[in-house]
């Protein structure tokens, strides 16, 4: 009985196997469409409508035959799975895709894990529908080694319009206008600025601020080029001086708080506005609040011709066996298909990152983005964000976010100062 | 012999043959990916020259070391003192003080979070009392944030500090005192120049238990104040972390975790030698 057994396994597994062995050797250059292989997913997506969206992935890919194997790593932001996906990697043993983003795409690229997905990328022509400075962050070298999943956009300012009209206030387009009215708000009894104090939610604001006090290209030099000669400069200084302004309109309790915690401020009327980046729209849909009646999504003072963008992505390792090449290659095909693009982006409140899609499923602030990723994919105001280690490596972001977090918390600190700091700490992070 | 020798094998590749691999790797210039590029002391340089955030960390870590040790102790000492004069229901106090220690950093820096943040603990329920300009903001002032980590950790810690401490003067012969009652000596005399000196051994035990959990000291930092505000509470445990998973720096990280490493060593080799050679000397 038993032994019939293991004959059974036996041809089960080496059946197939000696079928194709014949066929082999052309197989590894070009998978064919027939063969149902296996991907392995390492991402740390866990959480509600996030979770939801990576399952629209899997189905996809199960509805063409393939087998996805979640490797799901959750917390610490990504930290956990990076973890994870190092020490797998270093034993020799990567998953088939996984998700990192920005420039850590190159480091890996550089140690010569990772597949080329032109292929892919010419049939569906990807150049053609996303934005040239998205497609950079995607290639090493040229070459297609990671597929983008979707946009978020971070210069956003949350507000409780109810809160404004109880003041008097108008909800401001410069940083001179914000000040008049953050007066008016603290005035009225309220918090103007609902503030989570981490280093990533200030490094966030920071460089909202600076993208809209710089401009474009001075955010290029300083966040994306990390020039020291630029960071030590008086438009830096004018930068640290609006950081100082504003965060001066927030209210004791900030240190430590998450940012949906602030979120909810602005939701419950206690605090005027929040500058986050889009994912914050969860937290007033979960509210039952409504975009322009309840809330209000504006770009943040001077920024609304910027789109400082965040972009999530999956980067996929060599494979040997062809049918995991193929499954491999549908997930990369799959996840730019106008299809996929919509439900996930609708699910996780981030928009697509093809410029030729259809706006009407989306919300309004999905739309607004929407027009305004375009737009500033043409005129050249399409960024990349710091904060979200979409710019630079992530050894410069943690010595930035550490001397801004330092800076914002001791007043004793002047802005000059922290520029000076600020360009040190860079020079001693870089390579 | 041969049951004990698979754990003597884990022990020694799990435990010794990573700590060695952590030296090695500090020695190297790895970023994201352990490379074996060696480049000799750069890191222990940079670390000590041109890393900001480490000379706070290691302040921070003098300062809350010193104090929690020293708050411990003596708050520890002094609890054991009252408990010791046999009064009524002192089981039950004894199991009171020390259920702190049951509680994991994580909980006891949760619920001082709570009540140490301005606008929810402590200030504003004196406020809501009546005394309005009443403010208390430890906890978000970046001068004074690392003194909150050491209420939390002395909390926490006291009573088991404390149960030690009884346990020692419970075993000290009763005869001695006794003896220098009859002497005419006072019940604080007693203590101060008999009793404690007595207690030797728990204190030197205090100290090691104390300075390693100050060493090591990470949780109860990221959940009570994540470090902040800003980096003013920094410590080697939370500068590890970030420098080896966040920042993509293992080797500096390593480097950091070797410091440490040999700050505990400074401590504890001593105590072992000491705990050693007093035990052969026992048995002789």
């Amino acid at each position: 009985m038993r032994r019939s057994v293991v004959f059974l396994l036996v041809l089960l597994i080496l059946g197939p196997a000696l079928l194709f062995a014949g066929g082999r050797q052309e197989a590894a250059e070009e998978p064919s469409g027939d063969l149902k292989g296996e991907v392995e997913v390492l991402h740390w997506w866990t959480s509600g409508g996030e979770a939801a969206a990576v399952e629209v992935l899997k189905e996809l890919l199960e509805a063409e035959g393939h087998t996805w194997v979640d490797f799901a790593v959750a917390g610490g932001g990504g930290d956990a799975a990076m973890t994870a996906l190092r020490s797998r990697a270093v034993a020799g043993n990567p998953p088939t895709a996984a998700q990192v983003k920005g420039p850590q795409i190159q480091d890996w690229a550089a140690e010569g894990f990772l597949t080329n997905l032109d292929p892919v990328a010419e049939a569906q022509g990807w150049d053609n529908v996303i934005p040239e400075v998205l497609a950079d962050v995607m290639k090493y070298e040229g070459h297609y080694v990671a597929v983008p999943v979707n946009v978020h956009r971070i210069n956003w300012m949350w507000v409780n319009p109810d809160v404004f009209e109880a003041a008097g206030a108008e909800i401001p387009t410069t940083w001179e206008e914000f000040e008049e009215a953050a007066e008016k708000i603290e005035a009225a009894g309220y918090i103007p600025v609902a503030w989570g104090g981490q280093d990533w939610q200030e490094a966030t604001v920071f460089e909202t601020i600076l993208a809209g006090v710089g401009g474009t290209d001075f955010y290029v030099e300083t966040m994306v080029d990390a020039d020291p000669e630029a960071i030590d400069s008086p438009k830096m200084i004018e930068v640290l001086e609006t950081l100082r302004m504003v965060h001066g309109y927030t209210d004791p309790g900030a240190p430590g708080r998450d940012w949906n915690m602030a979120t909810s401020m602005v939701i419950e009327g206690d605090a005027a506005m929040q500058f986050m980046g889009d994912w914050a729209k969860g937290e007033f849909v979960a509210a039952d609040q409504k975009a322009d009646e309840d809330y209000i999504a504006a770009s943040a003072p001077q920024t609304a011709h910027q789109f400082l963008f965040n972009v999530d992505s999956f980067i996929m390792f060599e494979v040997d066996d062809p049918a995991d090449k193929a499954a491999q290659r549908a997930m990369a095909r799959l996840i730019i298909e106008p299809e996929f693009q919509e439900v996930f982006n609708t699910y996780k409140g981030s928009i697509p990152v093809r410029m030729d899609m259809d706006d009407e499923p989306f919300d309004i602030p999905a739309k607004k983005s929407m027009r305004d990723f375009a737009a500033s994919a043409d005129s050249g105001d399409l960024v990349p964000s710091m904060a979200h280690e979409m710019a630079v490596d992530r050894a410069v972001r943690g010595a930035i976010l550490d001397t801004i977090t330092t800076f914002v918390n001791s007043p004793n600190i002047s802005p000059r100062e922290g520029a000076k700091m600020l360009a040190d700490a860079v020079r001693g992070a870089a390579r | 012999m041969l049951v004990l020798v698979p754990s003597f094998v884990v022990m020694i590749v799990f435990f010794y043959g990573f700590i060695l691999w952590t030296v090695l790797i500090s020695f190297t210039n790895s970023r994201m990916l352990p490379h074996f590029n060696f480049v000799g002391l750069t890191q222990y340089i940079t670390l000590f020259t041109q890393q900001p955030r480490w000379l706070i960390a290691m302040r921070n870590l003098l300062v809350f070391g010193g104090l929690f040790i020293g708050a411990s102790i003596i708050l520890g000492l002094f609890l054991a003192i009252l408990l010791d004069q046999r009064i009524r229901g002192e089981r039950l106090l004894q199991t009171l003080y020390l259920y702190p220690m049951a509680l994991s950093f994580i909980v006891t820096g949760t619920i001082w979070k709570w009540i140490l943040n301005p606008s929810l603990g402590i200030e504003r329920l004196v406020q809501q009392l009546g005394f309005s300009d009443f403010t208390f903001r430890w906890l978000v002032d970046p001068k004074m944030a690392i003194y909150t980590i050491v209420i939390a950790a002395a909390w926490q810690s006291t009573g088991y500090i404390m149960s030690l401490f009884l346990a020692g003067l419970r075993s000290i012969d009763s005869s001695i005192p006794e003896a220098a009652q009859v002497d005419g000596a006072s019940l604080p005399r007693i203590y101060w120049s008999i009793l404690i000196p007595m207690l030797r051994p728990v204190f030197m035990s205090s100290v090691v238990i104390l300075t390693h959990l100050a060493i090591k000291a990470f949780d109860l930092v990221v959940v009570l104040t994540q470090g902040g505000p800003g980096i003013s509470t920094d410590m080697p445990a939370t500068f590890m972390y970030d420098f080896s998973f966040k920042y993509d720096r293992l080797a500096l990280g390593a480097a950091s975790s070797v410091v440490m490493l040999v700050m505990v060593m400074i401590i504890i080799v001593p105590y072992l030698i000491s705990e050693l050679r007093g035990t052969r000397n026992a048995q002789n």
